[in-house]
């Protein structure tokens, strides 16, 4: 069975391909759990994102159908995902070095705020005022 | 043009066609789930700061979570994207009583996710595994393991929010799929609530390994 159209040019895919990646992804899944009982050290992040990005790229493709239809959706969803990477890699730029160039000192901004007074304060449920 | 009548109904005045109708709902739809990539995008950020702050947090306390519990949710989870999908594929071939058939198979799988999720969470609340001050767990060693408590029911609570919210959604679609709304002409809700749940399901995707399996 070919890729029907229907009389409005909307893609009906075959079952197959439907099966066929829910299948993958199944599969995947048993690759990804497998190998993170593995010691890889750092690799073992670096091996499930890449698993997981697979999986997010066949369903996006197929099940979201990005691969039929106006190009345009896959361009601003894709956009969207390079923001957001581009957003958490220079969070971490900042998170990961923030001593390097100031020497980091941890005290109180303002010391004689409130909150210093009071030690219990944190570690009491309620606040007392 | 046989089908015309039938097709006109569902023509909103102010599209020019079916073909732009559908079009423009879809890229509405597309930019809402952008916005939810954006707003789940804040949390993984949360959780990349604190993973690359505490490294050892996060792998010490992962192991408190139930790696079978996690894989069967994703296999719950992969399988109602299926079931979705064939939803949406039988209605566009015209098949009513099947692509409701779906729609159930999809709303009961988003449950058995949230049964299993259910089980998950009052077992962590059972023994204190919770996040900030109402950490009460001493089985993990290291100091602060609660960090690692408050990423995981932020990122799976507002994941199970998503999936709460889809149920809903598919509910109502079952409903007016029975009384025959939906057609091969006109099925645009079931197929925008597919996208969503794809989602849904791709968020959890990216959060099974990074909590379950790597910590």
């Amino acid at each position: 069975m070919s890729e029907e159209k229907s009389h409005r040019g909307v893609h009906i895919l075959p079952l197959r391909i439907y099966l066929g990646v829910g299948a993958a992804l199944l599969v995947l899944t048993a690759i990804t759990v497998t190998i993170s009982f593995i010691h890889l050290g750092p690799f073992n992040l670096v091996v499930a994102l890449s698993i997981a990005t697979v999986k997010a790229i066949l369903v996006a493709l197929f099940f979201m159908h990005l691969l039929y239809d106006n190009k345009f959706y896959l361009l601003i969803f894709t956009f969207a995902l390079l923001i957001l990477g581009i957003f958490i890699i220079l969070t971490l730029f900042d998170t990961m070095r923030r001593g390097d160039i100031y020497l980091e000192v941890a005290k109180p901004i303002q010391e004689q705020s409130e909150i210093y007074s009071d030690s219990t304060r944190f570690s009491s449920p309620e606040p007392e005022h | 043009m046989s089908q015309l009548s039938v097709t006109e109904n569902h023509l909103q005045h102010h599209f020019a066609d079916l073909e732009q109708q559908r079009e423009s709902a879809k890229l509405g739809m597309w930019i809402f789930l952008i916005t939810e990539v954006l707003l789940f995008g804040g949390l993984f950020c949360f959780y990349a700061i604190y993973r690359a702050w505490n490294p050892d947090i996060f792998h010490n306390a992962h192991k408190a979570l139930d790696v079978r519990l996690g894989t069967l949710n994703t296999i719950v989870l992969i399988s109602s994207s299926v079931t979705m999908a064939l939803a949406i594929r039988w209605i566009q071939m015209g098949n009513k009583k099947r692509s409701r058939l779906y729609l159930i198979f999809t709303f009961l799988l988003a449950l058995t996710f949230l049964v299993v999720k259910y089980f998950e969470y009052s077992h962590k609340f059972h023994l204190g595994q919770l996040p900030g001050k109402f950490y009460t767990y001493s089985g993990i060693p290291g100091t602060n393991p609660h960090l690692f408590f408050s990423v995981y029911f932020t990122l799976t609570g507002l994941h199970g929010i998503h999936v709460t919210a889809g149920m809903l959604v598919i509910g109502w679609l079952i409903l007016r799929t029975s009384k025959g709304d939906f057609s091969e002409n006109y099925y645009t809700p079931v197929e925008m609530t597919g996208l969503y749940w794809h989602l849904v399901d791709l968020i959890w995707i990216y959060l099974f390994p990074l909590l379950y399996l790597v910590g």
